[in-house]
């Protein structure tokens, strides 16, 4: 290619322009899928898996060259040589040769968007517009999403093989990628919640795939009505932004960049500060429900009941990280409605703490291997709220990156154990063990997701953690860096336990691997499988020559190599910042990537919302891990300490009892918030119905048989019997005469209304032509 | 603009309905067939509307799905009524009628 064609390329920019294939093209797959799934049988899956890894070459493609366009405008401020030499190799050798001229124009942080629409609909001069906004923020997530998606479909090929609705699986999982890349990409806020509305239905279906037992499709409603309680919320914060841009601007609209902008003038003038800060609270609570903040977490443990592969989708890159790119879209509402540069104490960051707190508390008491996770998961979400809540909005952008890398490896780690090692059970406590000497593969990977999400160093968790806790100290927020550190510690110590009880000890299968081949236990194995996956697990019995505990074959290992690679790897986008190796500057931008810059959005940089390093935090952080898993190790591998406290001390098991509850939450929304609702309303309803309703009918009947007598008695007796007697008749013999018509068959009158009606317009045309 | 494509496409959709209401042998789809032709009416009205560059037709359409809703809600609790008493959900199998 010419450097002529080079410089054309970027200035349009064909992956960043084309984004809106991203999400058409699941979409497609998803009519795909449905239309012929059923014909193709096993081979449906393609479809999803090819239509996925082409949208994911997209993703990628739109992420290199968005890396491209902000070189190109942050190159100018750099000196030249240095600048292109970069460049040339950040991206592989495709930097674009510019003329001087060009990069002095460009010289400002801002870097514009790429944003297409076309219109939707328009009504009282209103229009509103469906398109796409392409920037730093939706490249993360659209590499992501697809990377995620991908890899969860190819490994569902495996896991999800024999099962008896395995057509409509991945026709949802299709539909569930595109809904999320729809949301990603979205340039205003209603396209942004109907995409936010469809990752709800699609996790709903998804949650509830084995419907047939109860507790699956109680946990899909559940999320679902859950959910919806934020949404409300949502509902009247996006409502709330049109009227943030009319303030600001005069003209009130939907469309993000125009709210941002919006949002920063109106922070920056100090006016409308209660419209601001109720916007902001209703959007927050939209992002409780989504991304299982607390108290609106209760859904994401019970969400479990779906398939595997969908819990690692829900929690690593669709659905539950929704909410936080929502808080990081339209941050500078968040920002200035909560006041977040002045430090301290905000909604936002207390309810992330919070979460982050509770969260890893209830991940100690689990049995089952995926509600460790799905608390984990809460826990990590709460860091991300809470890193939006105190200023660091791409640290919290980039443990979003990494959580999901090590939050998909570890829940497709639990799912490899349950389906090759445990007979499909996810009760750590019963049915596993011992699991390292049969599944060393699945172990190590485990291991690696492990330790990048308990922080290790040099694992991605670490960095992002350790990001987000350095940025709340030097924003103001100390008391949240020290609660981060401390769920950071417990976070390495309920892990630990994970492992523990999972891969180390004595196997303790449903059966022990030494009778694999008797007969006999055939019967334990269906138990094992029953209380889980019910026909899913059926239709595998005759698949599984080997029914003891073994290594998973490569549809699901596959995924969990890439995912462990990706556990370490992600991490370090951070790690050359932290060693000071600038000049590495493939990996040291990730802020810079990200952040739109100029006065439309946050000026992170501008506002010193960036922290200097320090050689203190990341130690503090390592410390509490240490100590989190040194205590949970001398627990369990050491018995050091502690065993069997809660048998002997009262205090200790009226805590473990409350954590078992969960806090009891579940109590409050059922019975008592549920509970007091529906009896009021109901015996309000009832009181109504009988005092009021009835006593109009009571009142109306006792007159209408008054008149009735009376009319009885003096008119009808005393002069027109006559006449209806004579009607009687004749309607007695047209009755008998018209009644063959009356076949009492619904679709023959119909067809009788439909001939008449057609008459009736011929005769109007007719008339009407004749005049 | 033209006119012809969305009335054509409104005309498939009402006779797509009207043989779905004669021809269904389950009461639901019956029902379904009907939302078809209100459809094709709304389109009808959606259609003139911004031919004549008049709301008033975007108006009438939305009163048309209020209704149309309410029809529905009536609807299948007659329907659920029908299949608790005849166990049937075949439309032919409501005759009580019949003369």
């Amino acid at each position: 290619m010419t450097s002529a064609t080079l410089a054309a390329a970027a200035e349009h920019p064909w992956f960043l322009e084309n984004a809106w294939l991203i999400p058409l093209i699941p979409a497609l797959s998803f009519v795909a899928i449905l239309a012929v799934g059923k014909r193709l049988g096993a081979r449906a899956a393609w479809i999803g898996v090819g239509s996925v890894g082409g949208v994911w070459v997209l993703a990628v493609g739109s992420a290199i060259q968005w890396i491209q366009r902000i070189n190109s405008v942050h190159g100018g401020e750099e000196s030249l040589p240095e600048a292109s030499h970069a460049e040339a190799f950040r991206t592989f050798g495709r930097g674009v040769l510019r003329p001087l001229a060009e990069e002095a124009e460009h010289a400002t942080t801002a870097v514009t968007p790429i944003t297409r629409s076309v219109s939707w609909w328009s009504n009282g001069g209103f229009d509103l517009n469906v398109g796409i906004r392409i920037d730093g923020l939706a490249v993360v997530l659209l590499v992501v999403v697809t990377t995620i998606s991908l890899l969860v479909h190819y490994y569902s090929t495996e896991y999800m093989k024999d099962d008896r609705r395995f057509t409509h699986y991945f026709a949802a999982l299709s539909l569930f990628t595109a809904s999320m890349l729809f949301l990603v990409v979205a340039d205003n806020m209603v396209q942004f919640l109907v995409g936010w509305e469809l990752v709800g239905l699609c996790s709903f279906l998804l949650i509830g795939h084995w419907w047939e037992e109860k507790p699956n499709s109680d946990a899909a409603l559940k999320a679902f009505l859950t959910t919806r309680t934020g949404d409300i919320g949502l509902l009247c914060g996006v409502i709330m932004t049109y009227f943030v841009a009319q303030r600001a601007t005069g003209q009130g609209t939907f469309d993000i960049g125009v709210i941002n902008q919006s949002a920063m003038s109106l922070g920056a003038d100090g006016t409308a500060k209660s419209l601001l800060f109720w916007c902001a609270a209703g959007l927050l609570l939209g992002i409780m429900g989504k991304s299982g903040q607390f108290p609106l977490h209760t859904w994401l443990p019970d969400a479990m009941a779906g398939p595997t592969p969908v819990s690692a989708l829900i929690h690593a890159a669709t659905m539950v990280v929704a909410g936080v790119y929502l808080g990081a879209r339209v941050y500078p509402v968040f920002f200035n409605g909560f006041d977040i540069a002045g430090g301290g104490v905000n909604l936002m960051a207390a309810i992330g703490g919070i979460t982050v707190i509770i969260g890893a508390a209830l991940a100690f008491v689990q049995r089952d291997i995926k509600k460790v996770l799905a608390y984990s998961t809460i826990s990590q979400l709460g860091y991300m709220v809470m890193g939006l809540g105190v200023g660091a909005w791409s640290a919290a952008l980039f443990h979003l990156f990494t959580h999901a890398f090590f939050k998909a490896n570890l829940f497709l780690g639990a799912g490899s154990v349950s389906h090759s090692g445990a007979h499909h059970s996810f009760d750590m406590v019963s049915d596993m063990g011992g699991l390292r000497k049969y599944m060393p593969r699945t172990y190590a990977t485990f291991l690696i997701g492990t330790a990048a999400l308990a922080g290790f160093p040099l694992f991605a968790g670490f960095f992002s953690k350790d990001e987000i806790l350095a940025t709340a100290g030097h924003n103001g927020y100390e008391f949240f860096m020290y609660l981060g550190f401390v769920g950071g510690g417990m976070t390495a110590a309920y892990m630990t336990r994970c492992i523990y009880l999972t891969f180390h000890g004595e196997y303790r299968g449903a059966r022990h691997p030494a009778q694999e081949h008797t007969h006999g236990a055939a019967a334990a194995h269906a138990d094992a499988d029953a209380g889980r996956q019910g026909g899913h697990a059926n239709g595998h019995e005759g698949g599984h020559a080997d029914h003891g505990p073994h290594e998973s074959p490569r549809p699901i290992l596959v995924p969990l190599y890439v995912l462990s690679f990706m556990s370490v790897a992600a991490g370090l986008v951070f790690a050359p910042m932290l060693f000071d190796l600038t000049d590495l500057s493939l990996f040291e931008k990730f802020p810079e990537w990200t952040e739109p810059g100029g006065t439309g959005f946050v000026d992170f940089a501008a506002l010193g919302l960036h922290p200097e390093f320090r050689w203190i935090d990341p130690l503090l952080a390592t410390l509490f891990a240490g100590i989190g898993f040194g205590l949970s190790y001398a627990f369990f591998w050491k018995k050091a300490f502690l065993q069997e406290a809660t048998l002997r001390n009262k205090q200790l098991r009226a805590g473990k009892k409350f954590l078992e509850n969960k806090y009891y939450l579940d109590h409050l929304y059922t019975d008592i918030v549920v509970g007091t609702t529906k009896g009021p309303i109901a015996r309000a309803a009832y009181w109504v119905n009988q005092y009021v309703i009835d006593a109009v009918l009571r009142g109306a009947g006792v007159v209408a048989k008054r008149a009735g007598r009376f009319t009885y008695d003096v008119i009808d007796q005393k002069g027109v019997d006559g006449v209806p007697n004579g009607l009687a008749a004749l309607t007695g013999t047209t009755g008998g005469a018209t009644n063959r018509l009356q076949t009492g068959r619904l679709q023959g009158y119909a067809l009788w209304i439909l001939l008449g009606t057609t008459a009736l317009a011929f005769w109007v045309a007719a008339i009407v032509l004749a005049n | 603009m033209y006119l012809n494509q969305f009335l054509l496409l409104s005309v498939l959709l009402f006779c797509a309905g009207v043989y779905g209401v004669m021809t269904r042998k389950h009461t639901v789809l019956v029902l379904m067939s009907i939302e078809l032709m209100l459809a094709a009416v709304n389109l009808n009205f959606v259609a003139f509307g911004a031919f004549r560059a008049d709301v008033v037709g975007q108006v009438f359409a939305l009163f048309v799905l209020t209704i149309a809703a309410a029809e529905v809600g009536v609807g299948l609790a007659i329907v659920l009524l029908i299949y608790r008493n005849l166990h049937s959900s075949d439309p032919d199998d409501v005759d009580v009628l019949k003369g």
